[in-house]
């Protein structure tokens, strides 16, 4: 059958093509970046191919130009265009601070990294539809929601590093949540903040990064649950990559999953996950609705992950380079600057000057990782408890004192 | 002991705004075992909620309840009902604190309906504190008495860190624990028993303000004795008691310490007991392979291994699964087989 992306809970009774992003002006408000005066009046496509049922804006190449497709419907994208410039801008420092992470982990810097490639458009599209000061909770690979933050990388890559679990950052003055790696688990953090917030009177969204395979766990599951019965603001963004690991998407589930939202009595909407515009502009309606009155938004983005799955995956075992090739033509980074050019938005300057911002961006953070030196032995026992409770008092003093530092025998 | 459980809960609710109270059929009915009843009638569906039946989803939303600042007080219906939840209280609940470097806190309260002998169905009564002391990041308190209840469940509520409080359901409505006398307005402990093993116990629990203060390592001696310690917490402690006045009664003096908080371990009363008495038998319901008797016969032998004049006697549950409800006597330590191996002990 005919998929149909859901964007609106009051949007049963409309056709298949009326597909409309939220323009409101509740939304505006909030979002004091929007500008309507600057925004681009460019009759872009958000084409609602009837085949997948995805919703996207972008050419899915970027040799097929920026002209609409045809039987696309046709919503201005109302976005600020120095909004549409730092998107881009994001994505690119995205893109060269994985890559520069991929490398750093083969020079021996980091002990392992999940890279990113290729679902810089889900990630910079749906962190940058947020406002700063609402919360945002990663999974493992979600270095690009990170750089929308503005978070330190090299603390970013503490966690790789092995310095510190969970990074190095401070979740609560960035409203990023810790590296969280039980897979889905993160879901249910956000809902339970969701619901303080709401406790608490406050009308703001809250994002939650998942993947294809963590919709198989039960933490997911319950998490959307929920939201959906304590109207809890979450927007449910499952970067659906095709694989976990080695495992396909058709051995996580039979079903599509942005389907799944309407089991759970909310919006669901399937998105080109490589087109930065389709994410942002679906997370933003769902951000409203998350701000209106609580409605929780699942949004399946559709993306591929390029890598492997981490550094120590050979992704070449269970899929084929074909498959990569096919995929890498969607680039979200080259789709996005073809249409950003093409329309007028940006020039060869601007991205000229986003490249070398990346390429120091990209030295400072090896100079910070290569730097980092290991917490010290007293951080093993800092953070335990609140007080060190007596027989950790003990440890610590074992751990500090000669018993600590041993016979200097080797382990093995 | 239920009473004096919704009292603290009451009074933490009054008292601290930011309190919340969750949990399956916690609400309209009251709990199953009516610990919370009439709570949300006092303070509304906001502060204390029904959740939808799913362990993993309480203890997961409590994460982000403490994120957002609040105090989330959990209740698990039962205690094998709270594995389904393992993943988040493990990963998560405990450790949160250390993975941001203490950025973020998470003052949460887990309740745990626990342990056997109330001939009820598979799943009901099991004794999982080894799973939570074995967990590092969570604190774990296993009340005796209704007093210990109200003051040991506040002191949780009051603390920065997570709490599993085991709750022995067998107590929950015992006639011989009817009374709330001893709870005073401050939720100070009374006289009961006979007073601390080290002084660290009764005063932990309340501060000078009359407020719930921190909780802290509080085991404490409940009868005195010369002969030999009992080391013991929640259900067992009446048996052990049961057992302790029939050794008197046969000419052996008994000190019985009802250690309260697994984690932090008093471990200075422990050793401090076994130091004057010589002999020492741990009791706990839960299988004996790794059960936390395990650890107190550890820190008797680092601790107080010279004063000791006969091996460290284990009475638990059996290495098997926890058996049907017609079977359970021959399972739970009865004050028959705790006062044989206090004899055994003593005569060693």
């Amino acid at each position: 059958m005919i998929a149909r992306p859901a964007l609106r809970a009051e949007s049963g009774g409309r056709g298949a093509r009326a597909v409309q992003f939220g323009t409101s002006r509740a939304g505006r408000q909030v979002r004091s970046r929007l500008h309507e005066s600057d925004s681009v009046g460019l009759d872009v496509a958000a084409t609602l191919d009837q085949g997948d049922g995805i919703l996207r804006v972008l050419p899915v190449a970027p040799s097929d130009g920026p002209a609409p497709a045809a039987g696309s419907t046709s919503p201005a994208v109302d976005v600020d265009q120095q909004d549409l410039r730092e998107m881009y801008r994001l994505m690119s420092l995205a893109r060269r601070a994985d890559l520069e992470a991929t490398a750093l982990q083969r020079q021996g810097q980091l002990a392992v990294y999940p890279p990113l490639i290729g679902q810089e458009a889900a990630q910079i599209g749906s962190a940058f539809a947020m406002a700063p000061d609402e919360w945002i909770f990663p999974s493992y690979r979600e270095l690009g929601a990170a750089v929308v933050r503005g978070i330190d990388l090299a603390e970013y890559l503490e966690f790789y590093r092995g310095t510190w679990h969970g990074g190095g950052w401070d979740p609560v003055e960035r409203r990023f949540g810790m590296v969280s790696v039980p897979v889905g688990s993160q879901t249910l953090h956000a809902v339970g903040y969701a619901m303080g917030a709401r406790l608490d009177g406050r009308h703001e969204a809250t994002l939650v990064y998942f993947g294809d395979g963590a919709t198989s766990e039960g933490d997911v599951h319950e998490a959307c649950n929920f939201a959906a019965v304590f109207r809890a603001g979450v927007v449910f963004l499952c970067q659906n990559n095709q694989w976990a690991i080695s495992v396909p998407l058709s051995r996580q589930t039979a079903a599509p999953i942005w389907r799944k939202a309407e089991a759970y009595g909310f919006p669901g909407v399937r998105v080109d996950g490589n087109d930065v515009l389709a994410v942002y502009l679906a997370t933003r309606d769902a951000v409203e609705r998350a701000r209106r009155d609580g409605t929780p938004t699942l949004i399946e983005a559709v993306t591929y992950r390029i890598g492997p799955h981490s550094t120590a995956d050979d992704a070449s075992r269970y899929r084929s380079a074909e498959d990569v090739a096919e995929w890498s033509e969607r680039d979200p980074l080259a789709r996005y600057r073809a249409w950003l050019s093409g329309n007028g938005v940006a020039d060869d300057a601007f991205f000229s000057a986003v490249d070398a911002e990346a390429d120091a961006m990209a030295a400072r953070l090896r100079d910070g990782v290569v730097g980092s030196t290991p917490r010290p032995v007293e951080d093993l026992f800092a953070w335990v408890y609140a007080e060190l409770p007596p027989h950790l008092a003990r440890q610590r003093a074992d751990a500090l004192g000669d018993a600590g530092s041993g016979t200097g025998v080797p382990d093995a | 002991m239920a009473r004096a459980l919704g009292e603290a809960l009451r009074r933490s609710l009054a008292e601290d705004p930011r309190t919340l109270v969750l949990g399956e059929d916690i609400g309209k009915l009251g709990g199953v075992f009516r610990v919370t009843e009439g709570l949300q009638d006092e303070f509304g569906e906001a502060r204390v909620f029904d959740t939808p039946l799913a362990e993993a989803g309480i203890a997961g939303v409590c994460v982000g309840l403490a994120v957002a600042g609040w105090r989330p007080v959990a209740e698990m219906q039962f205690d094998a009902f709270s594995y389904p939840a393992l993943d988040q209280v493990i990963s998560h609940v405990a450790k949160m604190r250390y993975r941001s470097r203490g950025r973020l806190q998470m003052p949460i309260v887990i309740r745990i309906p626990y342990g056997g002998a109330i001939g009820a169905a598979e799943h009901h009564s099991e004794s999982p504190e080894t799973y939570y002391a074995h967990t590092a990041g969570l604190k774990v308190v296993v009340p005796s008495n209704p007093a210990d209840a109200f003051t040991l469940l506040r002191a949780s509520i009051a603390d920065p860190d997570p709490v599993i409080f085991l709750e022995p359901k067998s107590r929950y409505w015992a006639k011989a624990d009817a009374s709330l006398e001893g709870l005073d307005g401050d939720g100070a402990l009374s006289g009961n028993g006979v007073g601390n093993g080290n002084g660290a116990g009764n005063a932990s629990a309340t501060g000078a303000n009359g407020k719930a203060a921190l909780l802290t390592a509080a085991a404490r001696t409940v009868r005195d004795g010369s002969d030999c310690t009992v080391f013991a917490w929640g259900a067992m402690i009446p048996r052990v008691l049961a057992a302790a006045q029939a050794a008197s009664e046969r000419g052996t003096e008994v000190r019985v310490v009802d250690v309260r908080t697994l984690v932090p371990l008093d471990i200075d009363a422990i050793a401090t007991a076994v130091r004057e008495t010589g002999r020492a038998v741990v009791v706990h319901e839960a299988p004996l392979t790794a059960g936390f008797g395990a650890e107190i016969v550890a820190r008797i032998v680092e601790e107080a291994f010279d004063h000791l004049e006969a091996p460290v006697a284990r009475v638990t549950g059996f290495d098997t699964p926890y058996p049907p409800a017609t079977l359970e006597s021959h399972y739970v330590p009865s004050a028959g087989r705790i006062l044989a191996a206090i004899e055994r002990t003593v005569a060693y």
